[in-house]
């Protein structure tokens, strides 16, 4: 039993079919990478697990319970965070009220109507947050607003709001896209302490090969809306499929 | 049938004006990416132009008789049009036609109008959030109403059509009916004429010239088009001043059916976003064949049979319309999915 | 306020002195008259109201002035059915209005940007077409709702002598005024205002309660990134339907108060243009910040009062020292800035404000407290600058 297991599903836009009969077992405290050339249909995949796409066929199972049908803000509640390609934060608000919101959200549900409490009394949220912050290192930034930070930095936050929830599955779309190598290193040693550091599993989309065998238990390769492979990671660089699969597009 | 084709008649001059300020509007999102709320403000000037255009047509030179006097024994002041004076016959044709010889007079100046706005102030908003395009646009339209209104003030001033198209024209028998059964006013017909010759034109003009060609790429993908080196900005000024023109004439022409006062944009504004809306945002088509659609229900909802079903109806069919459009179908009756949902 | 310095009480203290000074700070600018007076904190309800619908979560909605016309008709109604006490009616306002905004808030809600706010307006025209056509038994359509000596008014019947009575509270008239002299200055005390500026500070404490809020903060989130929240486990539109109908029972409020102070109701308050008005009065004094929309509703109201009193003669008399020829001139030009043509002041004044400070008057005031002071205080900066950045002020500090 993994804690996200996907099966048969199909999803055709219009003549294209964007995934083909996927199949998918994520273990639990694993990370499990999912890689492919461009179009292979990884994106399409991971918004079928948020909630953003429903699958035309096939189930998706999310510890023990189906994410078919579910709205974003439920599947959230369920467990499930995201980080996405260009990082979605709340750029007009502060570091630390971008990292306390996800808290308020874990505590209080998906709505709770309490417009005479004050944030200010909040100190077990505040606390939680400000330790959130202090583990992705941007404790002493938490009073800047959050539109005024580097991308590299805005990442970073992004991966703190996520933990704030501490998500039993965290769902990373290409979280080193764009950045330099050093800045590449430092989110694998961040992405290693955090999964090291909880139980936490995580299904990571990625095209930099380098981030993938850094990080992953397990590899799903996609191509053309197919899972051709699922193995471990050293059975996968000499599996003559994959080389197949990424043929003409080598320098992914 | 006589009915119905009558009521469908009555829409048509009114379709006409929403689909022609609903032309602009588009063309104005689909190009520059602003949703103009001063566009109705745009419609509004054009009445204008007119109105002061036949003002000073009319103009009138006063002479003291020479033979005549009043009652009271003072000489008879004879005021004749100075154009009468000076052209005859052929001045006073002027006057007469002084609502179809300003839309001369309404191209250059609305053209000039919009491209000033445009370059003065709209393309500051370009990268800025569509709510403050509306505010800024909303503002401009507060201020060119109320220029207006320091000039002409608030009362509607009446404007008439040439003499020879001012009647009713027996339409029915055109397509068949019994005279007298389908009358219609003869300048709502030349309305529409007008508006069709129009549309046609803007579309002919963005399908066939290479100009309207760079224009549609560019309105499907700006980014792309700016990548080919075509400088697609002074294009899109045109495309603003072309919007401005055909909102303009589109007042010009309304004149003699709805005297204008300065008020007259902002009522034509909403039902216009109205009927963008339902047309679809961005969709050229889309704004046309819903402003005639809109245009003809609106007339359908006014029969009294209509209205003894549903008492009110007439008053509000249109923002029905559109509400339900909204709730069922976002993207409008011939809009593309997703444009400006955020 | 004007920094983080200042605390939320203080304001608070600060705003009840000011309120309550209204009347003898308005008196030497020739504004401390009742109806003014009572405009000032009416509107400014109206506007804080608008303020956490728009100013918190981003949803630009043009038919608010809609609520302010069914509050005023609700009032009035109930003038005339139970009694002139003022309670019931505000009471009544508030209740329609918020259920009102319960109906068009889910409905428009669910599109939001530019569709929103066409729903809102297609809603409020509706309202206001209706209003003035098949709902004539309910509105009186043009005419407007009035009082009339036959109403049954079934708890005060025994009051009912010869002439209309007046709206009270528990017997103190709306439009009762003492006339005080302060140093040779005529001081109106109005009990209409002082009743209407203590729902202005309830009204104003209650939205600084929410401003601090975890609530105003997932309102806040909605306006900054709407999908970000949705993929934290926020469901949205509970969200925005709950600042929509607070929002609205201001709008009630507000439309009530005014019913309070004059007791007639009319289909033109809830006209399109009288919503864009409650969207200059927010942005021109800064939307999203606490006291802005009060700052913005005053100025406008004060503004109307004074700009449309001038003409030509007033004008003239101010430039009498220069040359005659001169003097026409600029007579001439000026008119037209004020008297009938205040609004093109208003519309020229709103356009510099959103083209240059999109943070409105309490921006402004910000950026030069800021440069005056050059505090240089870390936090402040760094607040300012994003505040610039984004083009819209955050929520005041």
């Amino acid at each position: 039993m993994g804690i996200l297991e996907v099966q048969n599903v199909n999803k055709r836009f219009g003549g294209l079919q964007a995934l083909d009969d996927v199949n998918l077992n994520v273990e639990e405290n694993t990370v499990h990478a999912i890689i492919g050339p461009n179009g292979a249909g990884k994106s399409t995949l991971l918004n079928c697990f948020v909630g953003r796409l429903t699958p035309d066929t096939g189930t998706v199972m999310f510890d023990g319970q189906s994410l078919i049908g579910r709205k974003p803000h439920e599947i959230n509640q369920m467990g499930v965070s995201r980080v996405f390609q260009t990082p979605e934060i709340f750029t007009d608000l502060t570091i630390l009220e971008n990292v306390m919101i996800p808290s308020f959200a874990k505590r209080d549900g998906a709505f709770k109507l309490s417009p005479f409490a004050a944030v200010k009394a909040e100190s077990a949220i505040r606390d939680h947050a400000e330790d959130m912050l202090g583990q992705v290192g941007m404790l002493e930034k938490r009073h800047m607003v959050a539109s005024a930070m580097s991308r590299g930095d805005k990442r970073r936050l992004e991966m703190a709001m996520c933990l704030a929830q501490s998500p039993k599955l965290l769902l990373l779309d290409e979280p080193t896209a764009g950045m330099a190598r050093a800045d590449t290193n430092a989110t694998i040693d961040l992405l290693k302490q955090i999964a090291d550091s909880r139980p936490i599993t995580f299904v990571v989309i990625e095209h930099d090969m380098h981030v993938v065998f850094s990080l992953a238990d397990r590899i799903s390769v996609l191509a053309q809306g197919h899972v051709i492979v699922e193995d471990h990671p050293s059975n996968i660089k000499g599996n003559p499929k994959v080389r197949e699969a990424y043929l003409g597009d080598a320098h992914e | 049938m006589g009915d119905i084709v009558l009521q469908i008649l009555n829409g048509l001059d009114k379709g006409s004006a929403y689909a022609l300020i609903a032309l602009g509007l588009t063309l104005i999102f689909g190009t520059l990416g602003v949703v103009n709320f001063a566009h109705g403000a745009l419609f509004m000037l054009g009445a204008f132009v007119t109105v002061t255009f036949t003002n000073l047509l009319s103009f009138e030179r006063v002479t003291l008789s020479e033979t005549e006097t009043t009652a009271w024994g003072s000489p008879l002041e004879i005021r004749e049009p100075v154009l009468q004076a000076w052209f005859g016959d052929f001045g006073l044709w002027l006057i007469d036609y002084s609502v179809l010889v300003s839309i001369l007079v309404a191209i250059p100046i609305m053209f000039i109008i919009g491209v000033v706005m445009e370059r003065g102030l709209i393309k500051h908003f370009y990268s800025r959030p569509h709510a403050e395009q509306i505010l800024v646009t909303f503002g401009l339209a507060i201020v060119l109403q109320e220029i207006v209104r320091t000039f002409y003030g608030a009362n509607s001033i009446s404007q008439s059509a040439p003499d020879a198209l001012r009647g009713m024209m027996d339409f029915g028998v055109v397509l068949g009916f019994e005279p007298g059964m389908v009358p219609y006013p003869t300048w709502r017909f030349v309305y529409f004429f007008f508006a069709v010759v129009v549309i046609g034109g803007v579309f002919a003009f963005l399908q066939f010239t290479t100009f309207g060609m760079v224009v549609r790429a560019g309105m499907a993908d700006r980014e792309t088009v700016g990548l080919l080196g075509i400088d697609i900005d002074k294009r899109f000024t045109f495309m603003f001043g072309l919007a401005a023109t055909v909102a303009g004439l589109a007042g010009v022409m309304y004149t003699p059916i709805l005297s204008p006062n300065y008020q007259l944009g902002m009522d034509f504004l909403v039902l216009s976003f109205i009927v963008v809306v339902v047309g679809g945002m961005g969709s050229l088509p889309g704004a046309v064949a819903a402003g005639f659609l809109l245009g003809i229900l609106q007339s359908f909802a006014s029969m009294n049979e209509v209205k003894e079903i549903i008492p009110g109806i007439d008053q509000i069919i249109i923002y029905l319309v559109a509400v339900i459009i909204l709730l069922t179908r976002p993207r409008g009756l011939l809009g593309r999915a997703g444009v400006m949902e955020d | 306020m004007f920094g983080s310095k200042i605390s939320d009480t203080t304001t608070l203290i600060l705003f009840v002195i000011v309120v309550a000074l209204i009347p003898l700070l308005a008196a030497p600018l020739g504004a401390g008259y009742p109806a003014l007076m009572q405009f000032f904190a009416i509107f400014g309800i109206l506007a804080i109201g608008f303020n956490i619908l728009f100013g918190l979560t981003g949803y630009l909605s043009f038919g608010h002035a809609a609520f302010l016309g069914v509050g005023s008709y609700s009032a009035v109604w109930m003038f005339k059915l139970l009694s002139m006490n003022v309670i019931p009616a505000l009471i009544l306002s508030i209740l329609i209005a918020g259920v009102f905004a319960l109906i068009i808030g889910f409905v428009s809600l669910r599109r939001s940007g530019i569709y929103f706010s066409i729903l809102t307006l297609a809603f409020a025209q509706m309202s206001y077409k209706l209003a003035y056509s098949v709902l004539t038994p309910i509105t009186n359509g043009e005419t407007g709702l009035q009082l009339a000596l036959d109403d049954p008014r079934i708890l005060d019947s025994a009051r009912t002598s010869g002439q209309l009575p007046t709206p009270n509270l528990f017997g103190l008239d709306m439009n009762a005024t003492r006339v005080v002299d302060v140093l040779g200055l005529e001081v109106q005390l109005n009990f209409g205002y002082f009743f209407s500026a203590a729902f202005l500070v309830l009204a104003f404490w209650i939205a600084m309660r929410i401003f601090r809020s975890p609530f105003g903060l997932m309102l806040k989130a909605v306006k900054t990134n709407q999908n970000r929240l949705n993929y934290t486990g926020v469901n949205t539109r509970p969200y925005t339907l709950a600042a929509f109908v607070i929002s609205g029972m201001y709008a009630g409020l507000a439309g009530g108060l005014l019913a309070c102070m004059d007791p007639l109701a009319g289909a033109e308050r809830m006209v399109w243009t009288a919503s864009g008005e409650i969207v200059l009065m927010t942005i021109l004094g800064g939307a999203g910040t606490l006291l802005g929309p009060i700052i913005g509703a005053t100025v406008i109201k004060f503004a109307e009062a004074k700009l449309s009193k001038f003409n030509e003669g007033v004008v003239h008399g101010w430039f009498d020292f220069l040359p005659d020829g001169l003097a026409d001139v600029l007579t001439w030009v000026v008119a037209k800035f004020v008297g009938d043509g205040w609004h093109l002041t208003l519309g020229l004044v709103f356009m510099l404000v959103v083209t240059f400070l999109p943070g409105g008057l309490v921006e402004g005031a910000r950026r030069i407290g800021g440069y005056l002071g050059r505090r240089g205080q870390k936090e402040d900066l760094e607040q300012l600058g994003s505040n610039v950045q984004g083009g819209k002020t955050t929520a005041a500090e």
